[in-house]
């Protein structure tokens, strides 16, 4: 196998985790969209917890004040300052794509770069027609980049380390968006086994694409099963146990290390992650506080984003220096 | 669209005659146009503009803010260029490029041409571009310029000529490439009958020649494009050979010399390098050897280039043979190395250093284009017949206060080449930069990078100066393939067909 620069494994690497965040961000703010259709009253909570989730806060506190939707939407979205935004994740995709050409297929670049032009494009228009369908199309163009990604790039290591950066990434906004949907039901006890209890643990679900295979899997919605299938499903491809097994099966395909062992710190954290994955129970979780379970895992992908940085793409140098 | 109200307006027209008849090599291409129907030309142009811009085939703009993307315009209406012209051109090349490859040689190692008398000492010592580094250096084959692009231009006469030699880093061969893809792609048709030469063996050509200067024996060698990176104008084509030839883009921040040579930054550690395409000027190659300043670099190239660790391509001090001011002596070269007259004649040129022709070029500022000796892209450049009286004065200053570092040549009346201006026809000026390969055998791209001024009655063609650019047909007799190879006699080039 031909050697990857460390500086193009970062940028692919980068290159999918902001493909996934963009995509995301367009499922949080979409499902909240839904939901404040169904739920006409008492929604304002939602939009705060989804600012809550997204790490950026105080940002959002200090530039708009209160959530309402608009000032949300046009945060998470719109908002070229906010470099979590759907139009900073995009450009940033695009960048670190562009410097990496010769590396990716052509057919990713022309993807990912006709997705930029049209979506900068469709921001500079005054709002967009229709916000759902707005958010249809970013996930699309997220779905048309990974397929043509599987379909036209050899599954080589800078192919690994984008797959390694598409679940790390998918894994973390999963258990963000458990955080927000857990955080909003809390307060609303009396709802249990209401319709609207159904309806919201439903929007949580679509907003994941998951409804529709939770059914096949469990039947009736009951929660703590939703929390079970999101988190610990092995299959699902959105579940954060599915996630886990991918990212650390791209990593030892990367090193070439055999399965269950390690060779640098990266493989070491991520084989503790996927082993409490693999055996945990949901009800135990539960007992624990999810939200706690959830900020754990958060933690603990942090850390092996950091350990990913340190392995393989800080810039060792070599030539001995005389200490100075 | 149709031709009916086209005049050439006494400029030598690349696709009719002075009367106003079709080229006899443009016939089938004006039949195949015109038989569109109303609108669709403009509708193919729309679609290749779509195209170019998805693709991302774009360059960035110095002076605009960093990252600024433009596409370069294209033009759907092709140059053509006769069998027999090409012929001409190429045997042309492949004489001055042998012969500035011999003047190299000679420069950083005996310098008889200069104790010959043909070029005084001083010219060659006082320029900036000479680089006492490469003294020397025995680079593969003896072979410095290992890809030049030269510009070519017609006059009124429809003589071409040669403007310059750019023998450091040329840059625009991608487009030849993308040009003819996305015509082939929009407007299919218009091939029909002819026998284009295709340009897309290029990529397999440059690896080729890059793989024959690498030193290491029995193992495939090592080969990667030296980028200064994505902010660079030429970014796009940086990338896209990289991909074509399916080798690594690198930056200098990838590479590190060590006692054992140059190496690479990978995932795994550090891999050996043993042939860099740099597309870094000189100056910012290696801030041990040439600028101190520059961050683009890498450390120790150049010690490890002459310790013959590393092969670079084009060899670095090419610049003094295509100095400006060099350039007038070129026609000289040619005859002390290839004992033969050049077969493409040189633009007359006046050095400023001479008094008499800095006399000449003061007085008639208003009819030529003076160029400063060491800027390239259009820059530092006045066009005497469309500038200012302010702008001629300024220039008269800047000459005085360094005659050594300008020329002029008289205003040529460019060659023009039918083109789409909103819904019709009109002439626009274009040069041409035809690619030459130069390693163990020479290699001339069958095809070029046709420039043109888009600017109604504009002669700068430079893609930073609003110019845009067109397919170029080189047309074969019959489909065939050749390749370049001296004969026993002195400075005769042959095509030998495969």
């Amino acid at each position: 196998m031909k050697p990857l620069l460390s500086r193009v494994a970062e940028s692919v690497y980068w290159m999918a985790r902001y493909m996934e965040r963009a995509e995301n961000v367009a499922r949080f703010v979409g499902v909240n969209l839904h939901l404040r259709i169904d739920l006409p009253q008492g929604d304002v909570n939602g939009w705060q917890a989804l600012i809550d989730t997204s790490g950026d806060a105080a940002v959002f506190l200090e530039r708009y004040g209160t959530a309402t939707p608009e000032r949300v939407i046009e945060f998470l979205v719109f908002d070229t300052h906010n470099r979590n935004s759907i139009l900073s994740c995009v450009r940033a995709a695009r960048e670190n794509a562009r410097s990496v050409r010769e590396t990716i297929s052509s057919e990713m670049w022309e993807e990912i770069n006709s997705f930029h032009l049209v979506l900068f494009d469709q921001a500079a228009r005054p709002g967009p027609d229709s916000l759902p369908e707005f958010f249809q199309r970013v996930r699309r163009s997220c779905h048309l980049f990974q397929g043509v990604t599987d379909s036209t790039m050899t599954h080589n290591e800078a192919w690994h380390f984008i797959q390694l950066g598409r679940q790390l990434e998918r894994a973390d906004k999963t258990t963000r968006l458990l955080d927000v949907k857990y955080f909003i039901l809390l307060p609303s006890a009396s709802d249990v086994g209401t319709p609207y209890d159904d309806i919201q643990w439903s929007a949580v679900l679509k907003s994941v694409s998951g409804f529709e295979m939770y059914r096949k899997a469990h039947g009736r919605i009951v929660p703590i099963r939703i929390v079970e299938f999101l988190l610990l499903d092995g299959d699902f491809p959105r579940a954060v146990r599915h996630c886990v097994a991918a990212a650390d099966y791209s990593l030892h395909t990367i090193t070439g290390t055999p399965a269950a062992n390690f060779s640098c710190g990266s493989e070491q954290r991520m084989g503790l992650l996927r082993s409490e994955l693999d055996y945990a129970q949901v009800q135990a979780i539960l007992a624990g506080g999810l939200h706690e379970f959830l900020d754990g895992l958060q933690a603990k992908m942090n850390r092996i984003d950091e350990c990913v940085l340190e392995d393989f793409f800080a810039r060792r140098a070599v030539t001995t220096v005389a200490a100075v | 669209m149709r031709f009916s109200s086209y005049d050439a307006e006494g400029f030598y027209d690349e696709m009719f005659e002075s009367g106003g008849q079709p080229r006899g090599h443009g016939r089938l291409l004006l039949e195949s146009i015109q038989s569109l129907d109303s609108g669709q030309l403009l509708r193919y142009k729309h679609a290749a503009e779509r195209l170019l811009l998805q693709m991302g085939i774009t360059f960035n703009v110095y002076g605009d803010s960093a990252g600024v993307e433009r596409i370069f315009p294209f033009d759907l209406i092709p140059r053509i260029v006769p069998a027999e012209e090409w012929d001409r051109l190429e045997r042309g090349l492949c004489q001055r490029i042998h012969a500035l490859n011999a003047f190299l040689d000679d420069i950083y190692h005996e310098q008889k041409i200069l104790k010959d008398g043909v070029i005084p000492p001083e010219i060659i010592l006082s320029a900036v571009s000479y680089r006492p580094q490469c003294r020397g250096l025995n680079p593969p084959y003896g072979v410095w310029c290992h890809v030049t692009g030269t510009d070519l231009v017609r006059d009124h006469d429809g003589q071409y000529y040669v403007l310059e030699d750019n023998l450091r880093v040329p840059s625009g061969v991608s487009y030849v490439l993308e040009n003819r893809e996305v015509l082939k792609h929009i407007f299919p048709k218009v091939f029909e009958g002819l026998f284009v030469r295709p340009v897309n063996e290029y990529p397999s050509k440059l690896l080729e020649m890059l793989e024959s200067l690498s030193r290491a024996r029995g193992v495939r060698p090592n080969v990667v494009l030296l980028t200064p990176g994505i902010y660079n104008s030429a970014y796009f084509e940086h990338s896209f050979l990289a991909q074509q030839m399916g080798i690594q883009l690198v930056e200098g921040r990838d590479l590190e010399v060590t006692t054992g040579g140059v190496f690479m930054r990978t995932t795994k550690g550090l891999e050996r390098v043993d042939v860099i395409y740099r597309r870094i000027d000189d100056d910012f190659l290696d801030p041990e050897a040439f600028r101190p300043d520059s961050l683009l670099g890498v450390p120790g190239l150049m010690a490890a280039y002459k310790e013959g660790r590393v092969a670079l391509a084009n060899a670095p001090g090419n610049g003094i043979a295509d100095d400006k001011v060099i350039y007038a002596y070129v026609p000289d070269v040619i005859r002390y190395y290839e004992g033969v007259d050049p077969i493409l004649p040189n633009v007359p040129t006046y050095l400023c250093w001479r008094d008499n022709d800095r006399k000449y070029v003061l007085e008639n500022l208003d009819k030529l284009v003076v160029k400063s000796a060491n800027e390239s892209g259009g820059y530092g450049m006045l066009v005497g017949p469309h500038s200012t009286r302010v702008q001629q004065a300024e220039f008269a200053i800047k000459i005085e206060q360094n005659p050594r570092n300008f020329i002029a040549q008289p205003t040529l009346a460019l060659s023009r080449v039918p083109t789409i201006v909103d819904d019709h026809f009109e002439g626009r000026h274009v040069d041409l930069r035809p690619y030459v390969l130069c390693g163990k055998e020479m290699y001339v791209l069958p095809g070029g990078l046709t420039r043109v001024a888009m600017r109604k009655g504009s002669l700068v063609v430079n893609s930073s100066q609003g110019g845009g650019s067109k397919d170029t047909w080189v047309l074969a007799d019959a489909p065939s393939g050749g390749q370049f190879q001296e004969q026993s006699g002195q400075g005769q080039w042959q095509r030998q067909v495969l």
